[in-house]
């Protein structure tokens, strides 16, 4: 049970762990963005697990209910604004790789440093 | 409230706002000079508020007027003076020295989002330093970043793409780990504010989140503060960048991912967590003194004269990071000095570049042979700059390498190796440095060609004004030393 209480936590780290083995073993920039995104997404997963409670209902009073529980809003704000950061990111990353590849015609990293190499 | 009460809100909100202007303007040199002005009038700012923290203390600001630990605080320190100084002095600098440059390597027609860019940069730079919760540093550290790259990937050069990418990648991951750390925090804890962390703290000491959570934390601005061996990213952006914007960020990017390194392990963690500095210290002195002795090696193998400043810079980082993991308060002193003094040492020295590529077109060393003899008021301010970095008296790193070895020899039992890695590192800055200087005052010319070539009047007396500044902190300390010293009290006393 606790290790099924404690999933998304699981998925969490897997995931992390997952996005910066691709990140470390992937050659290819679009597929590096790719993993980057996973390792980003993995953060947000564990944000919103954070502020989950069971029974938690978003923070609004409601007239004639007692005992309200309330999911704590916070976490969920901030991964907004981190997503935001993720997506410009990722745009920008796509946008540097397109300037790589009109440059040297291919998006391998070990193909463009061997280029850069030999003058 | 007056304006002056917004003080630590505008230093923010100007550059920021300016940007988008900056993009409306037709013309490259229009915005260049709405960019300057900008960054002249947040220099002006940040000695207003310099000046008020030494007469009154901590400037706290509550944006919006909701208070604290609800509202967004913003806290300005003398360690947050010291860095703004930093920041908007680099780019000020940057941008009047770096003009010409920068119309050969940016298109007239896209320079207004390069300098949009710029003020960007510039405005999440600033507001890391006086943000007063952890999580607007991650979404300020985020919007310079991001500004950063475009300015290091805007130029001519193909080879800053690839650099910028890794930059990209890198920087991404190190400000993530950041953003782990401060979810575990914010777990344990409930709140994000600094000063409110470093309270409840005490409760949850114990706890495996917190332990992990400084951990993260400190890698992950470790990745962005480019402490050796983490610093793979920078010596390729730092040479393929523009080179009016390797001023800017050598000057004082990474100087800020080390200020909020600082804020994290001594104002929250330090004195909360038990046995926090020693981990700290086992963590940090073995690579801050690898940096100093490897890079400085690295440095003197190096052909282009970028490269290797850039490579001195990794080293220098050392220093800092050396100093700051003695957990003492001669080393923190000694460590938020050296911030100060790197950052004006270096900023002279790549504003010299500035001025060689602009002669030369060229930053390899075999090609500025004898460049001395054409260029003598130029590379005169360089060997001044350069003798700061070497730590010579009378400049401004004599001072900080002073309060460093004094720092160090407190350390029982280390003081005397640590000292020699100290001094071993600063002959092979004399080596890397004379290296260069020798070739251009001894080497020939390429083409044999003697004629003078030096850069337009106001950009030498830039230069000028920028090297004497070495030389004048060197002599009076008292205003970086007065920030360092008030700097370091807060570090070690808690946010109060």
């Amino acid at each position: 049970m606790k290790l099924l209480g404690l999933f998304n936590y699981w998925v969490f780290a897997v995931l992390l762990m997952i996005g910066l083995a691709a990140l470390i073993s992937r050659q290819n920039l679009v597929k590096k963005i790719m993993a980057l995104a996973i390792f980003q997404s993995a953060v947000f997963l564990f944000f919103i697990t954070m502020s989950k409670i069971e029974n938690g209902t978003a923070p609004i009073i409601q007239a004639g209910v007692d005992n309200q529980v309330f999911s704590n809003p916070l976490p969920q704000v901030l991964i907004l604004t981190a997503i935001v950061v993720g997506i410009s990111t990722t745009a920008l990353g796509l946008a540097i790789a397109v300037r790589l590849y009109e440059e040297y015609g291919t998006i391998e990293d070990n193909e463009i440093l061997a280029m850069d190499r030999k003058p | 409230m007056n304006l002056a009460d917004h003080l630590p809100a505008l230093q923010v909100a100007l550059p920021l706002l300016t940007a988008p202007l900056v993009i409306l303007l037709r013309t490259g040199f229009l915005a260049w000079l709405a960019a300057l002005l900008a960054s002249l009038v947040s220099l002006g700012l940040a000695l207003l508020l310099t000046a008020a923290v030494l007469e009154t203390g901590t400037q706290h600001y509550a944006v919006g007027g909701w208070a604290p630990p609800f509202g967004i605080a913003l806290t300005v320190d003398g360690l947050s003076a010291l860095v703004l100084l930093l920041i908007t002095g680099a780019s000020s600098l940057a941008l009047a020295g770096g003009r010409q440059s920068l119309r050969l390597d940016i298109d007239n027609r896209r320079a207004p989002m390069f300098y949009g860019a710029w003020l960007i940069a510039m405005a999440g730079l600033c507001g890391i330093a006086v943000a007063g919760d952890a999580f607007n540093v991650f979404v300020f550290m985020e919007i310079s970043s991001l500004a950063t790259y475009i300015l290091i990937a805007a130029g001519r050069d193909r080879r800053a793409l690839s650099a910028v990418f890794k930059y990209l990648i890198i920087g991404t991951i190190g400000a993530t780990f950041y953003l782990i750390g401060v979810g575990f925090i914010y777990m344990m804890t409930g709140t994000l504010n600094f000063a409110d962390m470093a309270l409840r703290l005490n409760d949850v000491i114990e706890t495996r989140p917190i332990i992990i959570a400084a951990g993260f934390i400190t890698i992950g601005l470790a990745l962005k503060a480019a402490i050796f061996p983490l610093h793979i990213w920078l010596p390729r952006a730092y040479t393929y960048a523009p080179n009016a914007v390797t001023v800017f960020i050598a000057a004082c990017s990474t100087k800020v991912s080390i200020y909020i390194l600082l804020r994290f392990n001594y104002a929250v963690f330090h004195g909360n967590l038990l046995g926090h500095s020693d981990l700290f210290a086992v963590f940090i002195i073995p690579l801050a003194l690898s940096g100093i002795l490897l890079a400085s090696a690295i440095a003197i193998y190096q052909v282009n004269l970028k490269k290797m400043l850039a490579f001195s810079s990794v080293a220098q980082i050392g220093y800092i990071a050396l100093a700051a993991g003695l957990a003492s308060q001669a080393g923190l002193v000694a460590a938020l000095l050296h911030m100060f003094n790197h950052a004006l040492a270096k900023g002279t020295l790549f504003l010299c570049v500035v001025a060689f590529v602009l002669t030369s077109r060229s930053a390899t060393i075999a090609n500025l042979h004898g460049i001395g003899r054409r260029m003598p008021w130029t590379m005169a301010a360089f060997v001044l700059a350069a003798l700061s970095l070497v730590g010579v008296p009378g400049t401004a790193g004599f001072i900080s390498k002073w309060y460093l070895v004094t720092a160090v020899m407190e350390v029982p039992g280390w003081g005397v190796p640590l000292v020699v890695a100290i001094i071993a590192s600063s002959l092979m800055a004399v080596v890397y440095v004379w290296k260069f200087v020798e070739v251009a005052y001894y080497g020939k010319a390429p083409g044999d060609d003697t004629a003078a070539m030096e850069v337009a009047l106001p950009l030498r007396a830039l230069i000028w004004v920028a090297a004497l500044s070495n030389v004048y902190f060197g002599l009076f300390p008292q205003l970086p030393l007065a920030l360092a010293q008030s700097g370091t009290s807060t570090l070690l006393g808690g946010l109060n």
